[in-house]
């Protein structure tokens, strides 16, 4: 462990922390023996992946643990004082006063009902005795120090008002406002698009100079901490496994976890790719889709979620999709496999134009064209064995049942699970071994177009890595064209041979992924890559293998 | 494929089979209840086999207090009210029975296709919203007089005002799971509608429909003896609890016990349906079941 400088005094030490977990969890302490420490006007990151225990130690200091979680050894000391040791009561005077925290998810940690403004106020009612005008005078400063535009008047606003960012600022304006001595950040910009992250982060990073905060912020993103981290501490199945200066992890690692880790975070230059010449397996042409929301007395909203989409994807060619939330990416991939009827323009899959001919070629043709969704654990039906899944497809199009089970267990093979998963149900399963599954589904039925829709966008890093080699694979292995559909820039980079660069429903930019990362045309393209987390730093020594 | 074919972790399973267990011993007023409804069908599937003949007359002993002889006193022909309340029995869980049955399974069909085809949502819901608006007894009774008093009619008149309730629920729950992608997959690979709802979008709809279906039960019961009760129910000459009340009344100051008895059976029954209901809920609902532990 290092020393912080004596300069520092130490806002928060963790010592021999242990919280056990309810008797039928899958083990015995969500954390175990966690020592780390964050000094005054430092960012302390603790980085792990989904069950590493970096959430527990979070709420564990917040005293915020849900029931059944018992801390057992250990002691959490805020300036000295043992928070384990004191009273529920004193505890809550604490929160807001001298400690405070950011979530995730801004829409759901603000009540929808309250104005923003009095549930910032809120605050300053329980824990000072200013009076009303005064009280108000410092949530408009509040407001205005993060950045808020308009403060008088957003003060007003209901959450559901505000963007995503702002609503992250309010909930940091909330959480400083009494100027606290350590924040807890629980990876605050998971939730926000790229742009919008970059500038949160930078305003944490200014506020807590400025206020020589101490901040404990956990992320399982290695791009958030180069951005952010003085000292990083990074857990694994509820311990500590290292932890150092931000640059000592990132360019020396010494636990073979730690360096998995930054090896599985895809790198930001993308790898030389030859041109794929094949012909096109999957042409849109001047694809648009209109939401309509219809009153009583004609159309009262209208949304042009996609307008007039062109471009074809090659047999055995990755294509990718990027952009931010809304930018229509999703609502294409729905177009085009038919989950949306499109207003307007045409789809054609290997020469065949949907709604050219019968009802019954357009069926055919939907065969043709397979997706695999972002959420593993809603795409699969809990309801149903992973066998039955995975058989629905060709039983549909009339393959016998034994044949089809032959195939899936082929298949299976082919996505490295055991064939002897067809029995099993859907949560026998991690999430990557779910994302393998749907895989497994959609090519059940021989696909010539496999469109990802954000496919390794809620897996941890390490998973996403092999998730991404299966998907590559099998695109080579099965001639596949292949439509990756991501908001994460690096992820694209890894595995796309060209990319498609989407805003507000409009591709903006199209070229060779090399290109379009190396000089960018499009200003919005150009903000995209500078909004990148930690760009200044070069991952994806593992990656680089499977381009 | 030289990759090494991933292990697959064990994991518990959160399986239905415990749940039963558990939803006895946390809930013992499902104990109770469920016995209760127990002794109650037994009652009606065996009892008339070994009571007395309901319907047979004894001029001489009408009006009796209950005693030895007759356990629920007489009524004012001098039948056996015990044998009666038995009988009884039978023709009210009959009806809670197939009304339940009925306005669930018409209310399945109806409330999954206006969910699923948005089209038909608008009409079916609107039409539905109509018909919630009569007041139940009001229609049952209009029903009843304009086909004719009989079991059938009694049973159809008190499903058609229960059917808009099943409806609304199996939409609410159709449109949430409509969107799963779950269903969007199987769309994605061919899966015909008719499949699609029956398949992916159905099952979703057992738990909060078997919850349903008991309340229903319930107060199908108490409809059947109200309608009954008001003369517009079953024919009179066949012994529901319903009627027997009603022929009681006249006599309720000299003879009370002619209306307690099958009123206490009734509330019981209802009681013990409802109770079953609840405990059903706790535990099926994910939701309130966390809530409560």
């Amino acid at each position: 462990m290092t020393v912080a400088p004596a300069s520092f005094r130490s806002v928060l030490e963790v010592r021999g922390l242990t919280v056990r977990l309810p008797e039928r969890a899958d083990r015995r302490f969500a954390i175990e023996d966690v020592s780390f420490e964050v000094a005054a006007g430092e960012i302390v990151c603790v980085v792990g992946e989904s069950g590493s225990g970096k959430s527990v130690t979070a709420y564990t200091v917040m005293g915020l643990l849900p029931r059944g979680l018992v801390p057992v050894a250990g002691e959490v000391l805020l300036e000295g004082a043992n928070l384990l040791a004191r009273p529920a009561a004193e505890l809550r005077r604490l929160r807001g006063r001298r400690m405070a925290m950011i979530f995730q998810e801004p829409m759901t940690a603000l009540n929808p009902v309250l104005t923003v403004g009095a549930q910032i106020e809120e605050v300053l009612e329980i824990h000072t005795t200013l009076n009303a005008a005064e009280r108000r005078a410092r949530v408009i400063a509040a407001m205005r120090e993060v950045a808020l535009p308009e403060p008088e008047q957003l003060y007003h606003a209901y959450p559901h008002q505000l963007s995503g960012g702002q609503r992250q600022r309010v909930m940091i304006a909330m959480a400083l406002i009494l100027e606290p001595a350590l924040l807890v950040a629980d990876e605050p910009t998971t939730a926000l698009d790229v742009t919008t992250q970059a500038q949160i982060l930078a305003l944490i990073r200014d506020l807590q100079r400025r206020h020589g905060t101490a901040v404990l912020f956990i992320t399982h993103d290695f791009g958030v901490v180069a951005e952010i981290a003085d000292r990083v501490v990074v857990m694994q199945h509820g311990r500590v496994v290292e932890q150092g200066p931000v640059r000592e992890i990132l360019f020396r690692p010494r636990h073979p976890y730690t360096r998995m880790l930054i090896a599985a975070v895809p790198g930001l230059t993308p790898p030389e790719r030859p041109p794929v010449s094949k012909p096109p397996a999957l042409v849109v042409r001047g694809l648009s889709k209109v939401f309509e929301e219809r009153g009583w007395f004609g159309i009262r909203r209208r949304v042009e979620a996609l307008r007039s989409a062109s471009f074809a994807v090659r047999h055995g060619e990755t294509v990718g999709v990027v952009g931010e939330s809304g930018s229509g990416k999703s609502t294409l991939a729905r177009c085009i496999v038919r989950l949306l009827e499109p207003t307007s323009g045409e789809v054609e899959v290997a020469g065949h134009r949907f709604g050219a001919g019968t009802r019954r070629i357009d069926r055919r043709l939907r065969r043709d064209v397979q997706i695999v969704f972002q959420d593993p654990y809603r795409s699969l039906n809990p309801r149903r064995t992973v066998g039955q899944s995975i058989i629905e497809g060709p039983m549909n199009f009339g393959v016998p049942k034994a044949e089809a089970l032959a195939r899936a267990r082929s298949l299976l093979r082919i996505v490295r699970m055991d064939p002897d998963c067809l029995d099993r149900y859907p949560h026998q399963f991690s999430g990557g071994q779910r994302q393998r599954l749907c895989i497994a589904r959609a090519l059940a039925l021989e696909p010539k177009v496999l469109i990802a829709d954000e496919a390794v966008s809620a897996l941890d890093v390490s998973v996403q890595a092999q998730v991404l080699e299966l998907l590559d694979e099998v695109k080579r292995r099965f001639d596949l064209a292949l439509l990756f559909i991501t908001h994460d820039l690096r992820v694209a980079a890894t595995i796309c041979d060209r990319i498609l660069v989407m805003r507000q429903g409009e591709v903006v930019e199209e070229g060779p992924t090399r290109e379009v990362f190396a000089t960018p045309r499009h200003p919005y393209t150009r903000a995209l890559l500078d909004a990148a987390p930690g760009k200044g730093v070069i991952f994806g020594a593992a990656s680089s293998a499977c381009g | 494929m030289s990759a090494p074919i991933l292990p697959v972790e064990e994991r518990p399973r959160t399986a239905i089979e415990p749940a039963l267990a558990s939803l006895v011993l946390s809930h013992p007023s499902v104990l109770l209840g469920g016995s209760l409804l127990l002794a109650m069908v037994v009652a009606a599937v065996l009892g008339p086999t070994f009571v007395p003949d309901p319907f047979a007359i004894t001029p001489t002993a009408r009006l009796r207090p209950p005693d030895a002889s007759f356990w629920f006193g007489t009524d004012y022909l001098g039948r056996d009210l015990f044998a009666r309340v038995v009988w009884g029995a039978r023709v009210s869980l009959a009806v809670g029975l197939a009304v339940a049955v009925l306005a669930v399974a018409i209310g399945l069909l109806i409330g999954l296709v206006a969910g699923y085809l948005r089209a038909l949502d608008q009409p079916v819901m609107r039409a539905m919203d109509g018909l919630m608006a009569i007041p139940g007894i009001l229609l049952a009774i209009a029903l009843v007089s304009v086909s004719g008093a009989s079991l059938v009619t009694v049973v159809v008149a008190i499903v058609v005002p229960e059917v808009p309730r099943v409806v609304r629920l199996v939409r609410s729950v159709v449109l949430s799971v409509r969107e799963e992608p779950y269903v969007e997959a199987a769309i994605a690979v061919g899966t015909p509608l008719p499949l699609v709802l029956f398949r992916h979008i159905l099952p979703n709809t057992v738990p909060p429909l078997l919850v349903q279906a008991t309340y229903i039960c319930g107060s199908a019961m108490l409809t059947e003896a109200i309608l009954g009760f008001l003369g517009a129910g079953i024919p009179p000459e066949i012994p529901s609890w319903g009627n027997i009340m009603s022929e009681g009344r006249t006599y309720f100051q000299l003879t009370p016990w002619i209306i307690f008895f099958p009123g206490t059976c009734l509330a019981l029954t209802v009681l013990a349906v409802n109770t079953v209901g609840d405990g059903l809920r706790d535990t099926l609902d994910p939701r309130i079941a966390r809530q409560m532990r």
